[in-house]
This record gives C-alpha cells, structure tokens and sequence, in this order.
C-alpha cells in the first residue's frame, strides 16, 4: 500500500525527522483556515499517489490565506494521470539552501534493501541515474547489520552531499532506516531531502510504500487504507476476503491460483481479439485452494454485480482442490444467489480440469444450470466466454 | 537422477503439527513420499500422524537423518523456522507458507548467505518441488505426471500443475514452484542451471510472471549458459499498472516488470514463449518428437 505525502511526513515526525509544518484541506475554505494558522508563505501541494505533481500543476505557492484559497480551489478536482485531487496539504514554505535525494528501497534482483543517495535531488532520480550515473550512490544494506549513524553518514558522504549538510542527513537517514524497518516498508523516499538556509536538513516530500504481507503485526496500518479512491466492487470483495482486481473488460473471471487467474485473463484477451468489440476480462479474481459453494457463491455475486459482465469463465484446474468440490460449489453458489432472491442471467463458460474432473462435469451435467456451459480446454473456452460477451448475450 | 529432491531424500515437515502441516503430511505419506518426521518445539516427544515431533530441525536431523524440511509454520514465525533450519545445515528448506513479510524473507536469505549457503532454500509462497516417481517435498500432488525427461521451473502453483497436466503422457524429471513474492530464495537460474547439468533432464519449462526482472535475468543466462532446449511462458499481459495480481511479487512498477518485456527478452535469446498455457505445451511437445 503507497501512503499520500501528508502520511508519510506525519509518519516521518514520529520518528522524530525533521518535516515542515502542514495542515490537510479538503475545501478551498480549510486551506484557508490551514494557511492563517501556519501564517506567512505556504505550498498549497495536491495530494495524490503518483509522481509528477508539480509538472501537472498540482503544487503551487501562496502568499497569503486568500491566495491559498484561490490556489486550492484550482488544485481541488484536478485530475493528475488518472488521479483526482480530494485534498491538498497546506504547508510552511521552506527557504531552500540545496536539495539532495534519499531512499531505502526493496533491491528485489539482489534479493538485500538499497539506500540510494545523490546531492543532485528535486528532480527524477531516474533521469539523473541514466545522464549522470556517477552522481547517484547506490549502497546495499544488509538487514543483518542494518544502518547506525555512522553508517548513515557513509551513505551521505557516498551520495556527494556536501560538509555542512552530514551531520542533519546522517540524523535523518539513520531515522528513516527506522521508518524503513519499524514500519514493515519497500520503500521510504525523500525527494527532495532539503538543507535549509538555516543549515537543517529536513524531508520536504515523502514517498511510503507498505509492505501488505505484515499487516498482521502492523495494526495501525489499516488507518492508512483510502476508502475513497477504493472500487466500490473491490472494496465489497475486500469486505468477503476475495482476491479481486476490477479491470476495463466484460467477461468476468474467476479461477484458482494467481498464476493461472492472470493467464486466464491473458488469454479471454487474446481470444477476444477475433470478435467484435473485442471482448476483454472484467476482473482478476482467483478464489484460491478452497473453493467452497459459499466462496463460489461470493465471487459469482461480485462479478454479476459488475455492469460491465456479460459473460463469466470459471477456469479451475484442481490440483489439491477437487472438482467435485469447484461443480458442487456452482450449483450451491446458484441457489445461493436464488435464495438472496438474484437470477443468474449471464452465460457462464466452465472449465474443469484436474483432481476429480470427470465427476466434477457429471455434476454439472446433472444439475442442467440455465446459462452454465461445460468446454474441455482452457483455450476453447476462454473463446466461448469472448464469444458470447462480444454477441451480448 | 532429479534435480534437489531425490528417491533418497527424507524430509520433515515444520509445523506438522498445525492444520496445513497435518494434511499435508498426510497426503505426502499417501503418495508414498518418505517424511521421517516433524519439528514443534512446543510438542517434541508426541507421535502425530504416526510420525515423531522433535524440538528443534537440528535434534530431527540427527535422529532421523533427514536431508530436506518442509516449513509450514505461519507468517509470523516462518523466519525464526527458517534460521532454525539454516543453523541446522539442512541441505535444502522448502518454504510453503504464504504472507511472509518481505523484510522478513530478506532478512533469512542475507542469514543464509551469511552462513555460506548450505541450504538451499525453495519458495516462501510456493508449492514446492516434486520429482515424479521419486519424492515430494510441498503440496504439489503427486498424481498428475509421470517420472520424464522435461525439467520445470515456474513461480505459479496452479499453473505448474496445468504444465505437468498437459505433458503427463511426457512426464518430468523434476518440477520446480519457486513462488511468487518479490524475494525468494531458490531462483529461475538456479534451477536453469540444475536442469542444464542434469543428465536425466533432456529440455525445460520455464514458467514466469509480470513483476521484478527475474525472467530478463534467466534470459540472459540461458543465452550464455544452457544448451538444452527451453520453452516459457509468462502471465500477466493484460495486469494493470500499480495493482498486485494475487502474489505479492506480481505487480508493474511503471514501464518495469511487464509481460511483454519478459517474452521478449527470452525470445531475443531463442527461447519459444507460448501465447497460453496450452500453446507452451504444444511448443515442448514439439521439440520432445
């Protein structure tokens, strides 16, 4: 889960690193209020999880509490790649000496994390990384020996930063390892990490990305989770434990095993290609190794909520699952849905292979569901599921 | 000869005691898989599943003479089980268990380095490794394949067993489930490399997915190292930018990590890439006539 700026500061001075001091605004008139309190200049900054806010327009200074005003009422409802602006952070402005770059990050290829540090910051490290590579450090950090203050200040030293600002970003480095590590993080980003004119180091933006897999010892996390960006039908499938991903398409998918769930929507994709319309998945759900009727009935009933559905290819392959178990779970999930007083009224394609195959297609068989298809192959019927989307049926 | 787990092998199980460890055990021993025994600090000296539980993967070793330990142990206590299992010197350490956070897996994987790799370790969030007709070491089941010549390396659990389906009537040597969380232990090139210097491996199957640039990576290696023919197949071309597809490690990260970058970097080095399942399938079946 990425956090906004403005959580990722507040999480920063717990930790007891240096942030200007702002205020949240979710109207023109609460970036008011926020810019009177904090008097003086302010950056009026959208918040928004994606980069590039600046070249968008997204951050502006204002001189005062009326231009505040005027600024967040532009800022307010823009629209940056793809991401609406719901709430702005009003903040101090900072007399900005120099300003460098810092982060730790998840070095997946060298399986180790990475702190990555240049003088050269403000700007997309990337584009510094690629014209001027010798400008970038990029040291491992063993999780076995971690980072200390002297350690930290290796890093600085390494990332050019100059004499005056190592001791305030040794202190704010060895921090942010805490965050890193504390906070069960893949990526803490400083850009820029700034020296003041009156010497501090301080982070005047930051990037958080947390780690999912720890939310079990990590419980003030889920204080994090934005409701409001969240799909109304993934955040219906979070609420019954399904692994759901809304997509743009129209056939609904639901199958066992992530790897096979993802190749299944590669290949509704390609399939769909030869019929009008070309036909697309709708969503990414894989309802793992159980596979109960209730499970089934759960994932039915999200999909079929979808507008956009207009066919649904259940693809199982049973390895520990039993696809006895997957058919007795779509006659179930049918009467399910019949008894919560919903019709099945999409066509839905059925392909089961694996453990208990030949009885689990009996089953299917015998029950005659209105609308329910059985196809052998896993290709034939992704074609069949396109098929039928792409005729509306 | 298979890669890793061999009709020699004896494995125990961490966390044979707990839910998944007790029914996995018991469909281990119904394939005839030879587990000796099972670690629970908490219950050494009880009897379960007709198997003995030992306190630590050390005394299990000793007493049983195992070579190979299957972890089952939950998310909060799998790095304690694998750093036991790393002082232990067990040869190789199969890590089932889904959820394990990620500063966790890197913090044994730098502990097992730093102890001069003498277990290899499998996964976590994988299915395990089978070698059909010898051993099973995981929750891969047993009956899909026949003892072959194709080795299989992939990081999706279902869709190794949808390979093993499809080329049944071929049979493998060796499958590998690697897993799919953005730090695992055993790698692509790892069991590339495996494969390559197996005498009874004559091609692979190599199975990837979108996040990271491990397949970039075993492309690369294939291109210089392996002579034996490889064909791959790679999920994920239709994910979305930013949203983690099932697996923790399954995400695009901007223009990194795509699908498309993947296949074609193994095409670039002449490995055939299936357009589905059944296409790679068809692609081995090919070479293997």
């Amino acid at each position: 889960m990425d956090l906004f700026e403005h959580q990722a500061k507040e999480l920063f001075a717990e930790y007891g690193i240096a942030v200007p001091r702002g205020i949240v605004a979710h109207t023109a008139d609460e970036a008011r209020a926020a810019a009177e309190q904090l008097t003086g200049r302010v950056v009026v900054k959208a918040q928004v999880k994606t980069g590039g806010r600046g070249k968008a327009g997204g951050v502006k200074v204002a001189d005062d509490a009326a231009d505040a005003y005027d600024k967040a009422t532009r800022i307010l409802g823009m629209d940056i790649k793809g991401h609406t602006v719901h709430k702005v952070l009003i903040e101090e402005a900072s007399q900005i000496a120099e300003e460098y770059y810092f982060s730790f990050l998840l070095d997946r290829a060298n399986r180790t994390f990475l702190a990555i540090c240049s003088a050269s910051g403000g700007m997309d490290i990337e584009e510094v990384a690629h014209t001027a590579p010798e400008k970038v450090a990029k040291v491992p950090v063993s999780p076995l020996t971690g980072v200390d203050r002297a350690r930290a200040r290796e890093i600085a030293v390494a990332g050019g930063l100059p004499q005056q600002a190592l001791d305030g970003a040794a202190e704010l480095i060895e921090k942010l390892w805490a965050v890193f590590v504390d906070e069960d993080a893949s990526l803490v980003e400083v850009n820029p990490m700034i020296l003041s004119a009156d010497g501090q180091v301080k982070a005047l933006d930051g990037k958080v990305t947390l780690d999912d897999n720890a939310d079990f010892r990590q419980a003030e996390h889920v204080t994090y989770v934005d409701k409001a960006a969240e799909d109304p039908l993934e955040a219906r499938a979070k609420e019954k434990h399904l692994n759901y991903v809304k997509l743009d398409g129209d056939v609904g998918i639901i199958g066992n095993g992530a790897g096979l769930v993802m190749s299944t929507l590669d290949v509704v994709a390609y399939a769909g290609e030869e019929f009008p319309g070309r036909p697309k998945p709708a969503n990414f759900l894989d309802i793992g190794g159980g596979a109960s009727a209730e499970v089934m009935a759960n994932g039915l009933e999200i999909i079929l909520s979808d507008p956009s559905v207009k066919s649904v290819f259940v693809n199982v392959f049973g390895g520990i699952t039993a696809c006895d178990a997957v058919a007795n779970g779509i006659v179930s999930a049918f009467k399910l849905l019949e008894s919560r007083g919903e019709q099945v009224t999409h066509p839905l394609v059925v392909r089961l292979d694996g453990n208990n195959a030949a009885l689990g297609r009996q089953i299917l068989a015998d029950a005659a569901l209105p609308r329910v298809e059985l196809v052998d192959t896993m290709d034939e019927a992704a074609k069949r599921a396109a098929e039928l989307a792409a005729v509306g049926a | 000869m298979a890669i890793w787990l061999t009709e020699n092998s004896k494995i125990i199980v961490q966390g044979m005691t707990g839910g998944e460890g007790t029914k996995h055990t018991r469909r281990m021993l119904a394939a005839g898989v030879n587990v000796v025994g099972g670690v629970n600090a908490r219950k050494a000296g009880v009897t379960h599943e007709g198997l003995p539980v030992f306190g630590t993967v050390k005394e299990a070793m000793e007493q049983t003479g195992a070579d190979v330990s299957v972890v089952f142990v939950p998310p909060a206590h799998t790095k304690a089980a694998v750093r036991e299992a790393i002082d232990a010197e067990i040869p190789l350490c199969v890590v089932i268990t889904e959820g394990v956070p990620v500063h966790d897996t890197t913090e044994f994987w730098a502990y097992a380095v730093s102890k001069g790799n003498k277990t290899r370790i499998i996964g976590p969030n994988c299915p395990g490794i089978a070698s059909p007709g010898a051993s099973n070491a995981g929750i891969i089941p047993a009956d899909i394949t026949t003892k072959g010549r194709v080795g299989l390396v992939s990081k999706s659990g279902t869709l190794t067993y949808q390979l093993m389906y499809e080329l049944r009537d071929i049979g493998f040597s060796t499958c590998v489930g690697i897993g799919g969380d953005p730090v695992i232990g055993t790698t692509h090139i790892d069991a590339l490399q495996a494969f390559q210097d197996d005498p009874e491996t004559d091609a692979i199957v190599m199975i990837g997915e979108i996040g990271g640039d491990a397949e970039e990576r075993a492309a690369a290696y294939i291109d210089e190292h392996v002579t034996k023919p490889v064909v791959a197949y790679v999920a994920g071309f239709t994910a979305p930018e930013g949203k983690t597809m099932g697996h923790a490690g399954a995400i695009v990260s901007g223009s990194a990590g795509t699908a498309q970058a993947k296949k074609e970097a193994l095409e670039k080095v002449g490995v055939r890439v299936g357009r589905t399942p059944s296409e790679t399938a068809r692609l081995m079946r090919e070479l293997m006539s």
